[in-house]
């Protein structure tokens, strides 16, 4: 066997000295299949990557462009705003006041975080510095598993078992209220920040814990003293998305609120969600009609909203800038 | 001396309060959900039969089985699966391998995040002017779960982009310095290491969306359909509908009906959940490195 | 001129093989974020030769190592100035950076087993490069991992994967894989540091008999070991380069600048 009957990288032992210089190699610039494959690869990827802001704006244009017709033409600012009369189907005079289904968000949403904020944050507290080991990992796992059960089946608890307790409990005539979707929607959105607040707890390095616990500080002394206040706007963050993620849930405020439209005074009050009305009318309206393209314009007002809620959690996330 | 370990008793206890406390809190968060499970099983486990399963919905939707629902939902998750996981997946490649640190990269981590904020009815609004309307798909499986597949896009790329980033940089580089590209890096060394991991993660994310109701109402699911649908222009029935329509629609349905449905879907998701769950303990377990 | 030490002889033995450049460096800077790293490095590598570098650490060892297979080109905040000629050609004309790559071997500090079975570690360079058949890739393994001094160790275990390899075992892997690549230029960045005394020897004798075939440029923070192995030498200091001379000529006092005396003595670094 010759040195020249072997390709190249099998001649690593026999190669002579005086061979090894006069190597003759052209591929310093034949770019192969591999680096056209390694481009092509490059490109696709990067359609992938942008897609999500394609999807965002796609998203706005899209929805935009149906409810632009009523914004230039049947939309009045401040009936919007002011009025609680959301009446789209009068034949005489149908009028598009969202103020009832604004308050109804609001106040299901505020409600279900009076509910959630708490317990979230002391869930997280608890998983993330006092628990270890196998329960740590059991709670985890659990929190992941309320976060499994879909908005209708919520919907669907508010509607029957909530619903009876409620009566049974308070004597009030209908259990379809503020109280039962806040409750409802406050077990829905703890995951989310339970998650992501333990996440901002983890975010503190173990040197701060350990060099307070160094100065003999008990483990609640650590957390209240060092871990909670560097990681309050990871904390914060965690309650934003949580708003975010209330102010834009369907199903659950559909079905438990009772969906009359209502300025509500008391817990005990049915009220209309925003997002219920698009599910709830969407269905039986006219495509191209004034009130098709008002919920659309629904659909633009919810879309803004969460937008700056997320834009705010991010740039509160981003402004501490200690990692 | 004694005063010093007063103090310390005294700490000791708030320690201990402190602590049960905020056992307390997280158990009250999740106690609720194991007894919301318990009812659901308790009412509707009666209802629960292969017949129930395998049979069409009859006489207005008050007897019968769930059969077109439990396919439907089958089809929309796999129909949007095929969609959100290659889309994801490139995108999750792109800014774990490829992005520079530059403002693109920050937008595009910007829209992942606001596109997970986006409520589920606009969604909806988006998937019927765009899809049904715009691109005239109609209301249709594809319509419905293109949605579903915009709307699980985010958690598809953050999850995808964990397991690729577990995969240490310095396997990359001793791949980038036997003058692999970067396509032969991914391929060879990140993706064989991390592949488990995604498709855990997607499975488990992407099972709730079997789940969701509002961005296939309008899109492609249908309150009655009786008929298995046969291609992804079709409409049909989805579970979640389906416990909507019944329990808010349909009048003189028999009260364990819904709770047999909805112990279905809730099934359908925590099995995937489950399976997933199960298979990233054993993944963790096998250490490669 | 008393420091007489086996390797000397050889070294002057096979002093006729060093030949024509083959790496040839003209005013280099390389900077991270806009902070200097190395500043202004002008040298010449020759072919067959093994030329070391010492330094202690932070004074741009490994960055001027980066610079040599165009690794910038993966690290976003690197920028590399000057020029880089490798066999007569700037190494940033090459159209294609990955064939440059592979012509060039290197292994770093802290090893890296791949997750991969031995095997394949070693048979990933050869089929990147388009080998596919079984007895080819056989012989390729074999050899590299017998240079590495790995084979007696794994030879019943080729199947099992590289990353639960022992340090030691991992970065003679390391080494078997660079080799597998069938480089012209092998770059050894402090390879002993995860690797017993025994394997370094070893693994010495090996370079000391591949500079038949190819060029070695060897980073160590042992004085020693680039006194063992190195024809050249040169000393970095702080992201610059404070001189290049005849090995022996840097230990037995003819240096061109006081510092290198006395970091080869050991006052420092």
């Amino acid at each position: 066997m010759t040195p020249t009957d072997m390709s190249r990288p099998a001649d690593i032992s026999t190669r002579q000295p005086d061979s090894a210089p006069h190597r003759a190699r052209d591929d310093a610039d034949r770019r192969g299949f591999d680096w056209y494959v390694d481009k092509a690869v490059q490109l696709i990827v990067f359609v992938g990557g942008i897609s999500a802001i394609i999807f965002i704006f796609g998203i706005f244009i899209f929805v935009t462009r149906e409810g632009v017709g009523f914004l230039f033409e049947g939309f009045d600012l401040v009936e919007f705003f002011t009025s609680p009369r959301w009446m789209p189907t009068s034949s005489s005079n149908p009028t598009y006041g969202a103020a009832a289904l604004i308050l109804g968000t609001a106040s299901v949403t505020g409600l279900a975080m009076i509910v959630a904020v708490p317990f979230s944050l002391g869930a997280a507290v608890y998983i993330g510095e006092f628990a270890t080991g196998r329960s740590r990992e059991t709670l985890k796992v659990l929190v992941e598993l309320l976060a499994a059960i879909p908005s209708v089946v919520w919907g669907f608890i508010g509607l029957s078992i909530m619903n009876s307790l409620i009566v049974r409990i308070f004597d009030v005539p209908v259990g379809l209220n503020v109280l039962n979707a806040g409750i409802i929607l406050g077990l829905m959105a703890a995951p989310i920040m339970t998650t992501i607040a333990e996440d901002a707890l983890r975010a503190v390095p173990d040197t701060y814990r350990e060099a307070a616990e160094a100065m003999g500080a008990t483990r609640w002394q650590v957390v209240w003293r060092v871990v909670l206040p560097a990681s309050k706007n990871g904390l914060m963050a965690a309650v934003l998305l949580g708003v975010g993620r209330g102010f834009g849930e369907t199903m659950a405020v559909l079905m438990a609120t009772g969906h009359s439209i209502n300025i509500p005074d008391s817990i005990f009050d049915s009220v209309r969600a925003l997002t219920a009305t698009i599910a709830a009318e969407l269905g039986e309206t006219a495509v191209g009609s004034e009130h098709y393209r008002a919920l659309f314009t629904l659909g633009i007002f919810l879309f803004i909203i969460t937008f700056l809620i997320n834009l705010t959690a991010d740039l509160v996330v981003r402004g501490t800038g200690d990692r | 001396m004694f005063e010093a370990t007063e103090l310390n008793f005294r700490d000791n206890r708030v320690e201990w309060a402190v602590k049960a406390l905020f056992l307390l809190m997280t158990l009250l968060l999740i106690l609720p959900v194991l007894l919301i499970l318990g009812v659901l099983l308790y009412r509707g486990g009666p209802v629960l039969s292969w017949e129930f399963l395998f049979t069409q919905p009859t006489n207005g939707m008050t007897a019968g089985g769930v059969l077109p629902a439990l396919v439907g939902t089958i089809w929309l998750v796999v129909v949007a699966l095929l969609a959100s996981v290659p889309i994801g997946v490139a995108a999750a490649i792109y800014l774990s391998e490829y992005a520079p640190q530059n403002a693109l990269t920050r937008a595009i981590n910007l829209a992942i995040i606001n596109l997970a904020g986006v409520p589920s009815i606009v969604h909806a609004l988006f998937g019927v002017g765009a899809f049904v309307y715009f691109f005239r798909f109609g209301t249709s499986i594809l319509a419905a779960s293109l949605t579903l597949a915009i709307m699980t896009l985010p958690v598809v790329i953050v999850s995808t982009l964990e397991s690729l980033r577990a995969v240490p940089h310095a396997f990359r580089e001793a791949c980038w310095n036997m003058g692999a590209t970067r396509w032969q890096t991914i391929w060879r060394v990140v993706l064989p290491n991390s592949i488990s991991g995604i498709l855990t993660g997607v499975i488990l994310e992407v099972s709730r969306t079997a789940g969701e109701t509002a961005p296939i109402m309008f899109t492609g699911a249908a309150m009655f359909m009786p008929l298995l649908p046969r291609s992804v222009f079709d409409q049909t029935m989805a579970l979640s509908l389906h416990l909507y329509t019944i329990s808010m629609n349909v009048p003189d349905v028999p009260e364990a009906l819904p709770y047999g449905v909805a112990l279905v879907l809730i099934g359908l998701i925590l099995s995937m959940n489950a399976i997933s769950i199960g298979f990233r303990t054993v993944l963790r377990s096998r250490r490669k490195w | 001129m008393t420091a007489i030490d086996t390797g000397q002889h050889q070294r002057s033995a096979d002093e006729g093989l060093a030949g024509d450049v083959k790496i040839d460096v003209r005013n280099l800077s390389i900077g991270y974020a806009g902070k200097s790293a190395l500043r202004n490095v002008s040298l010449e590598i020759r072919e067959h030769e093994i030329f070391g570098i010492i330094g202690p650490a932070n004074s741009g060892k490994t960055s001027f190592l980066r610079a040599l297979n165009r690794m910038d080109e993966f690290t976003e905040s690197m920028t590399v100035d000057g020029a880089i000629r490798f066999n007569g050609r700037d190494v940033r004309e090459w159209r294609n950076a990955y064939a440059l790559r592979r012509r060039i071997g290197v292994v770093f500090p802290l090893p890296v087993g791949l997750p991969m079975s031995i095997y394949d570690n070693v048979a990933l360079a050869p089929r990147l490069s388009g080998i596919r058949k079984k007895q080819q890739l056989d012989d390729i393994v074999e050899r590299c991992l017998s240079r590495a001094a790995l084979w007696d160790e794994v030879r019943d275990r080729l199947g099992s994967l590289g990353s639960l390899l022992s340090g030691g075992q991992q970065q003679r892997l390391t080494i078997a894989r660079a080799l597998s690549q069938d480089p012209e230029l092998l770059l050894l960045d402090e390879f002993s540091i995860a690797v017993d005394p025994v394997t370094t020897m070893r693994i010495e004798d090996v370079l000391k008999e591949l500079r038949r075939e190819i060029t070695i440029v060897l980073v160590t923070n042992l004085v020693q070991q680039a006194r063992r192995l190195a024809s050249r030498t040169a000393f970095f200091l702080m992201g610059e380069c404070v001189e290049v001379n005849d090995t022996e000529a840097m230990f037995t006092g003819t240096v061109k600048d006081p510092r290198t005396r006395e970091y080869v003595e050991g006052r420092f670094g």
